[in-house]
């Protein structure tokens, strides 16, 4: 029950919308995000969106990660 | 899944940056160094990734107390059978909770003689069901941490939004910190802490800074797929080595230092801590999560008081151990033998993110 999963939104009605998740879709309440659009990938957790993924970040971990793996060969 | 690329997983399974990781992390380590993970996510993740067989054997990773249904004392259990008693009454509850043993029996034993227990996968179904079944009484069973309890909290408020009057609250809400501290003064020698990722994407990684401020020992929030926790894991290398503690983020795409401001103020609008008990811990100050008197209609411990007897245990099961890292699931005599995934003597052995249950599905009883 603990675990959260990325997920995008599909579509949003209120403040609940449809994510999509491993395949799946799942409803989740969006009251805790500010400003969800469809598209956005959100971590899904017990039926709630609970941070908005940021890509800005995402890519530049892997990038660090790039760099120290060039650095070693 | 097969074969379609997901974003944010696939990236973090990379093979080379694997590769990358572990070798520098084999040279950073120059010591002795034990590290505990927190959260059963972590503990999963690291099985089913194999991470252990991929560091060097001079660092040991232990398994702490963040599985919410395991650190769930059994007197929470017994309380909500007795609760799933009352007339007229539907009790919710997220999945995992259904098989843990309470003194006597487990929910889903309850379930099956009679009692209308029925399987949520959130706070918000649980509401509904209030909405649904007007003349009935549903009490939600509020387990979890700083992720889950925001999720309850939105509930609370939506219920009272709506002046919905049967809808009730049986919190058992905890607090990651308090019980990351109670294990640093229970001394088990740990250097670092992999800290909870999804507990930080609400608390912040703040919420961790008192640890290593007054205690010492290093901290990296991270996350949960294998580049996350190995290069978690260099970072808390380099930290000991250093000599400098710091609480460090790893999992930068969802932690910030101050969290998730919106679910924070659900948090505090509904919930004040309090004291609680925790499988192994006993009673830890302030680690749990109570409503406040202005939700207190909605609370099903002051609203439908009960007296439970719940019996102590035999001794025999080591899941309390188990969660302050002092003991692993390979320690205990029951496990594998007696106590198996479809039938489980204590609650580490329930929920996938147990620890005796990560065990024994990927091997480690034979």
């Amino acid at each position: 029950m603990c675990l959260s999963v990325p997920a995008r939104i599909i579509s949003i009605d209120g403040d609940m919308a449809d994510v999509s998740a491993g395949g799946a879709i799942f409803r989740a309440g969006l009251q805790m995000i500010d400003n969800p659009r469809e598209g956005d990938y959100v971590l899904l957790h017990a039926g709630f969106a609970i941070m908005k993924i940021s890509e800005k970040e995402a890519l530049e971990t892997l990038r660090l990660l790039q760099e120290m793996r060039d650095s070693l060969e | 899944m097969n074969g379609v690329f997901m974003k944010y997983i696939d990236e973090y399974r990379d093979s080379k940056l694997i590769e990358t990781l572990a070798r520098s992390i084999k040279s950073a380590a120059e010591g002795l160094y034990t590290f505990m993970e927190v959260c059963g996510g972590h503990t999963a993740a690291i099985h089913r990734f194999g991470i252990r067989d991929i560091l060097p054997q001079n660092i040991r990773l232990i398994s702490g107390p963040g599985c919410p249904v395991c650190v769930t004392g059994k007197d929470f259990i017994d309380r909500a059978i007795a609760m799933s008693g009352i007339d007229n009454c539907i009790m919710a509850t997220y999945g995992d909770l259904m098989r843990v043993p309470g003194s006597l029996f487990s929910l889903e034993k309850a379930n099956a003689s009679g009692a209308d227990i029925r399987v949520v996968f959130s706070a918000l179904e649980a509401l509904d069901l209030a909405e649904r079944f007007p003349e009935r009484k549903i009490i939600f069973l509020g387990i979890g941490f700083e992720t889950t309890a925001p999720g309850t909290a939105v509930a609370l408020c939506k219920a009272e939004e709506k002046n919905i009057r049967n809808f009730f609250v049986l919190s058992a809400h905890k607090l990651m910190p308090p019980a990351m501290e109670a294990i640093i003064k229970d001394g088990t020698g740990i250097n670092g802490f992999i800290c909870p990722g999804h507990v930080a994407t609400i608390t912040g990684s703040s919420a961790f800074e008192f640890i290593s401020g007054r205690y010492g020992t290093a901290c990296v929030v991270t996350g949960f797929e294998p580049v996350d926790i190995l290069q978690s894991v260099l970072m808390l290398v380099n930290q000991v080595n250093a000599g400098m503690p710091a609480v460090e983020i790893q999992y930068t795409r969802a932690v910030t230092i101050h969290g998730n401001l919106r679910a924070r103020k659900y948090l505090g609008q509904v919930f004040e801590p309090g004291d609680a008990i925790w499988r192994g811990l006993g009673i830890v100050p302030e680690s749990g999560l109570v409503l406040r008197d202005r939700y207190g209609r909605f609370d099903a411990s002051s609203v439908f008081p009960l007296s439970v007897v719940t019996k102590d245990d035999d001794g025999k099961c080591i899941c309390g151990d188990i969660l302050r890292g002092l003991r692993t699931p390979s320690d205990c005599t029951l496990f594998g033998k007696v106590c198996i995934p479809s039938d489980p003597v204590g609650a580490c052995m329930v929920s996938d993110e147990g620890a005796c249950n990560i065990f024994y599905r990927y091997g480690k009883h034979e």
